[in-house]
């Protein structure tokens, strides 16, 4: 199967939350013929009903994969024509300087530029850079001439490639979801005996708000959450902090701070990844959250689990996944709602 | 009650994991309802018929919340300690030298790093030891994700009762024991022994969309200032009776319901207190916010040591809840 | 009712979170000329509906206001009569030292003072710190056995504090926050008896806002309208970085960010355009702690707009604004809902 051919647009195209639109576009386009149907709703999030050959009795199965990532917003232009911007969802100070954006829908170049450490003062210098003094340089020299090129409320995105990196990695920007959205994608190609309906959704980043209009909407008797998450086998992380490794498969979560994941559930995606010699690991960390909340606390409540991608820096310009990371959840996705249509799960 | 004290704070029910306990509970009220059942979040929903006119019959739903804290395992290193994170409120410092239980009996101790500065004590430099010197020997009896409780046994302690998880089990004891003595009901009633109250109130959400009540109450432990140098905002104490909750961090509740309360208590004789809280939320906050909104109050259990194995109540207290909450349920619940 | 003689009476009422049905009678009283009927809530939302003139089933628009205002509650009794108490809403301590409060008990107004220690006996330690909530307290000048007979513990406490008209168009008081919103929304309606409108207009002010946007979830649910528009207060300087903050006499802010329907900001620009009515930008990125957040999730969703009235000093007992933008916004509002049918409310679901 492969990281997908589409892998690639899925990590270019830019849609922070609330910005979605081309994301979706996107994926509408890579599932047309594949479903049942697809449908929008007013937050923005897309709705793609599986095929279904006909028999579709059983427990209604929705999986969500967000198709938000975090960045910023264009808040105003000062007087000399430098852009000020602010944090759309969780991206830590540190990250934020020396780096190049595109901004608004004609993805205007900007670079984010800091004092050159030859005029900084000594004690300026062992202190990370503090956001609200940063601004985005995009070459105007006036409030006017900036107006004129960037909107307040416009996205701003890191310029990143997507592309093959190391032994049969990747790297690329807005991992975490996208290559949620792709396992989803994927998923949604074959025909299911219990009515699945996969929702690739928004604004989960500021809140998971459109997994909650979502499970209001579906109200779903089990829920999938399909994310990329935290990967820290990097040094400097002791063992017991590092939450998933590379390449040792799809991460299966216990508990986060939305969600303690159904134990019916986990035990079976357990179960299921041992028949199949699927590897799989757990997600070891209870900090965080994602659109399992909202579909477990949706109406009378539903049986909620997440299976989650490693990816190596999230919430970076650039993170880093396993392509057999990606297949395997695949693989143990498809299966886990085969088994449960067989009627496999004991609750 | 004392039975029904020591076997409903004995079971095992962290949060998200609470089959033991349901069980427990089931069995203590089966013979008192019409019938029970168990939901997707795993409430323990029981159903009694009012016996009233339709027209001032009222659908009522009590919540007493089944879930206790604990620890779940995170990591399990080369030598098989256990890392671990919070279910819930854990503080740190009271967890450290306790003795804590797996759902199976599985007993470990709490340890932690070299801690040179108190103020560093933190979850992420503890572990639970099961005595087990590697890896694979400890996953012979524990699995990453498996959770563990305090242990520690209901004893009498001059003339107060003290155990692990009377939050909230002697909340679910004074549900259980006002569906025993509540005889000629006229509401339907509701009583939903609830789960992952200590991780946000969810079981209660839940619970509360599907029943759909006009009316909730929520039993529940509350803090007192009766001891040592307490917070100065405190004004509950032991053996001043049912507390009557004005406010809590989940919840401000409707005069209308609070005035109820206190006049029930005062026709009745019925000791009682008013209750105050600047921080901490119960489940009376998730059924207030439940579709277009419902009238909630709480009946709060006075409790010292909240959150550490020690949790100690006055039964008077407890028996004063008990009569509070069979006198509102006899009468009109008019708000 | 003059709408500034409405805010002001709104400002000097009483309506701490989950006590604001001292209020209704005030908002009754103004809304009733303008709309069909005023109905209070079973979280205590008192709602203003204003029909619109199309044939049914018409599209409906719920407006959003919250009427509470932070408080205090009396938690315990202190020796010598004195009371300690807990924030209903988010309070600064600092603001409340040297205050002046009403104890509103079920017998009747009690006047209080949050006291401090004079300079002249304060240590140096004392002079730096900014002691929390929990080491004031409230003097009503009883002695214990007075004091527990006149206060009961849950008692709610307000900031004593009349409205001030200070020059010009500028007002200030308690609870601008958001009762100027409220006063947008007085506006609106009376507005809009000039102007053809199709869609249904609940204005509703909302109860709960501070401490968790919980009168807006409950409203909207029982409501289920088709569009939510909020107006609440934003942070006007002085002392605030000027892309962090609006202008007092600017007009009205329009939001914009993930909690703001795209197609309902623009519309309310181009009617500010159409109209001549000033306005100014507010970028949102995330949550903006307004009811607007908590109506966009309300059932499947909510198409959601904000508008913020420019607001200086903010949960204070000196909150100050602007009449002007109060009639500013109530009219931007007007001339929105008259824009809004059933072809604009379909086009706001998402390809």
């Amino acid at each position: 199967m492969g990281l997908t051919d589409y892998m690639q647009s899925l990590s270019e195209i830019r849609g922070v939350s609330g910005h979605e639109g081309l994301v979706r576009a996107k994926l509408r386009e890579l599932l047309a013929g594949h479903v049942d149907q697809m449908e929008s709703d007013t937050i923005g999030n897309l709705y793609a009903y599986a095929k279904s050959n006909g028999k579709t009795a059983g427990p209604k199965v929705m999986l969500a994969a967000h198709m938000d990532e975090v960045g910023f917003l264009v808040t105003g232009a000062d007087k000399d024509g430098m852009v000020h911007f602010a944090n759309v969802g969780g991206v830590d100070a540190k990250v934020v300087p020396a780096k190049v954006v595109r901004i608004g829908p004609n993805a205007v170049p900007g670079v984010i530029g800091t004092k050159a450490i030859h005029r900084q003062e000594p004690d300026e210098r062992g202190k990370p850079f503090d956001p609200k003094k940063l601004s985005i340089d995009i070459g105007a020299t006036t409030r006017a001439e900036a107006l004129k090129l960037v909107k307040p409320g416009d996205q701003v995105t890191w310029e990143i490639q997507y592309g093959p990196f190391g032994a049969g990695l990747v790297k690329g920007r807005a991992l975490d979801d996208r290559i949620g959205c792709a396992v989803l994608v994927e998923v949604l190609k074959q025909a299911y005996a219990v009515p699945v309906v996969g929702v690739f959704t928004v604004q989960e980043e500021i809140g998971t708000r459109g997994a909650a209009v979502a499970a209001n909407k579906l109200l779903p008797d089990i829920g999938i959450c399909l994310e990329g998450t935290v990967c820290a086998d990097i040094p400097g992380t002791e063992p017991e902090g590092q939450t998933t490794r590379i390449g040792r498969g799809p991460a299966i979560s216990l508990m986060d701070a939305g969600t303690i994941h159904h134990p019916a559930l986990v035990k079976h995606l357990v179960a299921v990844a041992e028949r199949e010699g699927i590897p799989y690991q757990y997600r070891e960390a209870t900090r965080g959250g994602n659109d399992a909340a909202r579909m477990s606390l949706a109406g009378a409540g539903a049986m909620a689990c997440a299976v989650s991608i490693p990816c190596r820096y999230i919430h970076s310009p650039v993170a880093v996944a396993s392509p057999s990371d990606f297949e395997n959840a695949v693989r143990l996705v498809r299966a886990f709602i085969e088994s449960i249509a067989r009627g496999e799960l004991k609750a | 009650m004392n039975d029904l004290i020591e076997s409903f704070t004995q079971a095992y029910g962290p949060s998200g994991h609470e089959d033991q306990v349901r069980e427990v509970i089931r069995k203590a009220v089966a013979p008192h309802c019409d019938r029970t059942e168990t939901d997707a979040l795993g409430n323990l929903i029981c159903y009694r018929q009012g016996s009233g006119e339709t027209a001032t019959r009222k659908r009522v739903m009590l919540a007493g919340h089944m879930d206790e804290i604990g620890i779940i395992v995170t990591h399990i290193d080369e030598k098989g300690f256990l890392r671990f994170a919070p279910v819930g409120g854990m503080p740190p410092a009271v967890l450290l030298g306790q003795r804590v239980v797996f759902a199976d009996g599985q007993v470990g101790a709490i340890g932690s790093e070299r801690i040179d500065d108190p103020k560093d004590l933190k979850h992420e430099k503890m572990f639970i030891d099961i005595g087990a010197t590697s890896r694979d020997e400890a996953r012979r009896h524990v699995e990453v994700g498996d959770v563990a409780t305090y242990q520690r046994p209901l004893s009498a302690m001059g003339g107060l009762l003290s155990s692990k998880s009377m939050d909230d089990r002697i909340g679910c004891v004074v549900v259980a024991e006002t569906l025993r003595r509540l005889k000629n009901c006229p509401h339907d009633v509701y009583a939903v022994f609830t789960t992952q109250e200590e991780v946000g109130l969810r079981g209660a959400k839940t619970a509360a969309y599907g029943v759909d009540p006009q009316f909730g109450l929520a039993y529940d432990v509350c803090p007192v200032g009766d001891t040592p140098k307490a917070q100065s905002i405190l004004n509950t104490a032991l053996g001043a009776g049912a507390a009557i909750k004005a406010k809590d961090n989940s919840v401000i509740v409707p005069p209308k319901v609070k005035n109820m309360l206190v006049r029930t208590a005062e026709a009745a004789g019925i000791k009682y207190q008013l209750e105050v809280l600047a921080a901490g939320g119960t489940d009376t906050g998730a059924i207030q916010l439940t579709k277009s909104g419902v009238f909630a109050g709480c009946i709060s259990i006075p409790t010292r040591y909240i959150h550490t194995p020690v949790e100690t109540v006055m039964l008077s207290d407890v028996e004063a809840c008990v009569q509070l909450s069979v006198r509102v349920l006899a009468g009109p619940i008019e708000v | 009712m003059d709408t500034k003689e409405f805010l002001r009476r709104l400002c000097e009422g009483v309506g701490v979170s989950g006590y604001e049905h001292g209020l209704v009678d005030t908002v009754r009283e103004a809304m009733s000329p303008y709309v069909a009927r005023v109905t209070v809530d079973a979280m205590g939302n008192c709602w203003a509906v204003r029909a619109g003139q199309a044939p049914e089933p018409r599209v409906k628009i719920m407006l959003a206001a919250h009427m509470d205002e932070i408080g205090l509650m009396v938690s315990k009794y202190e020796d010598g009569g004195f009371l300690r108490v807990v924030e209903v809403g988010g309070f600064d301590p600092r603001a409340l030292i040297g205050q002046e409060v009403i104890v509103h008990t079920a017998t009747g107004d009690l006047p209080g003072i949050i006291g401090i220690k004079p300079p002249h006996i304060m240590t140096d330690e004392d002079r730096k710190k900014a002691p929390p909530l929990h080491e004031l307290f409230v003097d009503v000048g009883l002695d214990d056995a007075a004091a527990r007979a006149a206060v009961a513990v849950g008692d709610v406490i307000t900031l004593k504090r009349e409205f001030v008209e200070l020059a010009g168009e500028i007002v200030a008081g308690k609870a601008l926050d958001d009762r100027a919103g409220i006063a947008v929304m007085l506006e609106c309606l009376k507005r809009l008896t000039q102007l053809h409108h199709s869609a249904d207009v609940y204005a509703v002010a909302t109860v709960q806002e501070e401490v968790g946007l919980k009168g807006a979830a409950t409203g909207a649910h029982a409501i289920n309208p088709d569009i939510g528009v909020a107006i609440d207060v934003g942070h006007a300087g002085p002392g605030l970085p000027e892309h962090e903050s609006i202008n007092i006499g600017g007009g009205p802010a329009i939001a914009i960010g993930a909690n703001i329907h795209p197609k309902l900001y623009a519309l309310l620009v181009a009617t500010a355009k159409e109209c001549g009515i000033a306005y100014q930008e507010d970028v949102s990125p995330g949550r903006t702690g307004t009811d607007a957040w908590s109506m966009q999730i309300s059932r499947e969703g909510i198409p959601t707009a904000l508008l913020s009235l420019p607001l200086r000093y903010m949960h204070t007992s000196v909150e100050t604004g602007s009449m002007a933008d109060i009639r500013a916004a109530g009219r931007l509002l007007a001339e929105f809902c008259a824009r809004v049918d059933r072809a604009l409310v379909e086009g706001l679901r998402w390809d």
